[in-house]
């Protein structure tokens, strides 16, 4: 392996001014089978008013970066180091209490499932009023009236009524509205959506994601959206960075990353959905093998054992020993010459994108 | 209804042999709900399934799409007759399976499989792979020649699973493996029809695609017919020759892939659609590409169903008689034959044209702000 050099993946020096900027992060977590190298090397930076979209399967590592941004692990059982830098100020192995005066007033969550998400216990209203009597120190009528205002925000007819309502009374798109009521009530400048829409039905879907366009609109939030699903991506996102194996292997602007992919795992993704426009009588084609396991993961590039094009690298670099590292601003993680992706992508993965 | 006019005549697909397999008509399913105390009556029904009319053709597969609870996974169930009908009739190859009892459906049963959504509950934690792919066999006592074991490794290999794996349990297996554990476990006793109920929807995507080609090739090479339900237009479109559209219990579309997914005619058809999200930009002269509806609210409650057309509720075109009259599932106009659409005001057969309805009140109020447009909040605006 070689040995990694401080600054990898580490976005242009210019970005030191934005709003959200982690650099080498790394979790781990101890477990009887060992130790779990959830999130490696991760650097990304977020501008006010942007979208970063973050797309990988499950175990990619992307669920467990946010919540080390929200400071949401078990600290006894969690390593995390690298710098979390919110606003200019240090996150990690920042107090509890500064990280409670944080979460829910200057940044917010979207989780994925409304339902497990809210308590059954309390309103509506109580729940979205409740992170904003906290940190503002309204009174409880405050809090209502705010309530109010934020479920006509998000499109919940009469508000006025439905504020008292339990979550059972919600249906599912109307859960995730509030959910994202809840999210917004203290005008958060960083929003972390833990795919939102997976649970929901694709005109709702549609729906949530145009509400959460307009939302930032309004707002000026910087926005962190997780999914698996491109597609959801290039609806929102600004800036893509895709994860695999607890690794950021590719990153870029949505059109750079869609239009001229580098990484042969995001050529993966994009040949083996289907599309509504796509040719049917062409098979869709796979990535061979399965994730990779992040208690033992494999030497050098993550990918290699999936990859097809680990025996076309030129000049004696292995895939297996050395891991390729992401340079900076746009770029791919892959021993892969510029010039070999760009052909391998036009002559080999467009023509089975249809 | 109008019985006639409905799926009995479908259009000769590519893969189907023109034989129908199985043949439904009228289907319902009512699930009763109990109340009152202290004794429990029933005090209404959720119409899970109401009146669905469909065939499925030998060896062709048919896709069914439509939202949470719109009862496609009720229909499946009631395919395979593991849930029993309200009213309606099922017919597999002549045969009237509808109340069959559980020793006249043995024989059926075999012929008729089913593949589940939930790779990691649909297998037992505690039988080996090899008993559980064994298990339909032992059931319905056949012994293949050369024993048990030895068609159960025959399976595994034909699914992509290294024959030797006979002896592991489910947990040591990923989820796109145990998928196909399901799949081999559906083929061991040699279906004629398999009812895939999201048989992908639990796997990651780069592993979906994994499955998909394995039950079209299943699907090739032994012409075994499939109703393939699934929320995913894009995997449906894929896999399936034709397919209905459900909402609330009922088919509003159905048709051969070609024509439902380039020519729609039902607005909900339409919504769909353009729900989808698509991972390809379209360069800038091209953005006026496809449609964008976005309808306001969700799916309403099959406890008491809107009258009428079901979808009216939803729809930017309904009128009076939506309200009055449930529109039939029949052949309308400019439609290809067996492209059948039940609407009162069917759309143009076209996806196209970059239109704008939205009917969502706070999208409307929050776009209607930002651009300072037209359109009331609630009204929807046509451009």
């Amino acid at each position: 392996m070689t040995t990694l050099t401080k600054t990898e993946g580490a976005p242009s020096p210019t970005g030191a001014g934005s709003f959200l900027s982690v650099r080498d992060l790394h979790v781990r977590f101890s477990t009887e089978d060992g130790i779990v190298k959830a999130v490696n090397n991760l650097s990304f930076e977020v501008e006010r008013g942007k979208t970063l979209g973050i797309v990988g399967e499950s175990g990619s590592g992307k669920s467990v970066t946010n919540l080390a941004i929200l400071g949401l692990h078990n600290p006894r059982s969690t390593e995390i180091t690298g710098e979390i830098v919110l606003d200019g100020q240090e996150l990690t192995g920042a107090s509890e209490k500064t990280m409670e005066g944080l979460r829910g007033n200057k940044m917010a969550m979207i989780f994925q499932d409304p339902l497990t998400a809210l308590s059954p216990y309390y309103t509506i209203g109580r729940q979205i009023g409740e992170p904003f009597r906290k940190h503002t120190g309204a009174s409880k009528r405050e809090a209502r009236e705010r309530a109010i205002e934020m479920l006509e925000k998000v499109g919940i007819p009469h508000p006025k009524t439905r504020v008292d309502d339990y979550p059972h009374q919600f249906s599912g798109g109307m859960r995730q509205r509030a959910m994202i009521a809840m999210a917004l009530v203290c005008d958060p400048d960083l929003l972390i959506a833990d795919e939102p829409t997976t649970a929901l039905d694709v005109t709702v879907q549609a729906q949530i994601l145009d509400l959460l366009k307009d939302l930032q609109q309004e707002f000026g939030s910087a926005i962190i959206f997780i999914t698996h699903d491109l597609g959801v991506i290039a609806d929102v996102a600004d800036d893509i960075m895709v994860m695999y194996g607890g690794r950021a292997v590719e990153r870029g602007t949505t059109g750079e990353v869609l239009r001229a992919p580098q990484h042969p795992y995001t050529w993966g993704l994009l040949s083996s959905m289907p599309r509504l426009g796509g040719d049917v009588s062409q098979k869709l084609r796979p990535i061979e093998g399965t994730p990779p396991s992040l208690l033992n993961p494999p030497s050098g590039c993550p990918f290699h054992p999936r990859c097809e094009f680990k025996d076309k690298v030129p000049g004696g670099v292995s895939c297996a020993g050395d891991r390729p590292l992401l340079p900076e601003g746009r770029g791919a993680a892959c021993h892969l010459t510029p010039e070999q992706k760009r052909t391998y992508f036009i002559e080999q993965i467009k023509p089975r994108l249809g | 209804m109008s019985d006639e006019l409905t799926l009995t005549r479908p259009a000769a697909p590519a893969a189907g042999t023109g034989e129908p397999l199985l043949e439904v008509k009228g289907l319902t399913k009512h699930f009763p709900i109990k109340g009152g105390f202290p004794i429990k009556r029933t005090v209404g029904a959720v119409q899970a399934v109401d009146g669905v009319d469909m065939s499925v053709l030998a060896g062709e597969s048919f896709g069914l799409v439509g939202e949470s609870g719109c009862g496609k996974s009720t229909t499946g169930r009631l395919l395979t007759r593991l849930l029993e009908p309200t009213g309606g009739t099922i017919n597999y190859r002549g045969q009237d399976i509808t109340h069959a009892k559980r020793k006249q459906l043995a024989p059926i049963r075999s012929e008729i499989q089913m593949i589940f959504q939930d790779p990691y509950s649909s297998l037992n934690p505690r039988q080996t792979v090899g008993k559980i792919i064994s298990g339909p066999m032992e059931i319905n006592g056949i012994n293949p020649p050369g024993g048990r074991e030895k068609r159960v490794q025959e399976l595994l290999e034909i699914v992509g699973l290294n024959p030797e794996h006979y002896n592991r349990f489910p947990h040591e297996f990923s989820g796109g493996q145990r998928q196909r554990i399901g799949v081999a476990r559906a083929l061991a006793l040699e279906p004629k029809l398999i009812v895939a109920d999201e048989p992908v929807s639990a796997l990651d995507v780069s592993i979906q695609a994994q499955v998909v080609n394995l039950l079209q090739q299943v699907q090739r090479d032994m012409g075994i017919a499939f109703v393939f339900i699934a929320h995913d237009l894009a995997v449906v479109r894929h896999f399936s020759q034709r397919v209905a559209v459900m909402y609330l219990g009922k088919i509003v579309e159905v048709g051969d892939r070609e024509s439902i997914y380039n020519r729609p005619r039902h607005p909900y058809t339409h919504a769909l659609l353009s729900a989808v999200p698509e991972a390809v930009l379209r360069d800038e002269d091209e953005t006026e590409g496809r449609e964008r509806i976005r309808l306001a609210g969700d799916v309403p409650s099959p406890i008491s169903p809107p009258s009428g057309c079901r979808f009216r509720t939803r729809c930017w075109k309904a009128q009076d008689k939506c309200a009055t009259e449930a529109p039939p599932l029949v052949q309308i106009e400019g439609n290809t034959p067996g492209h059948l659409t039940a609407c009162h005001f069917p759309e143009e057969g076209t996806t196209g044209g970059g239109r704008e309805v939205v009917l969502d009140p706070g999208l409307v109020a929050m776009e209607h702000r930002d651009t300072g447009s037209a359109g009331a909040a609630g009204s929807g605006k046509e451009s």
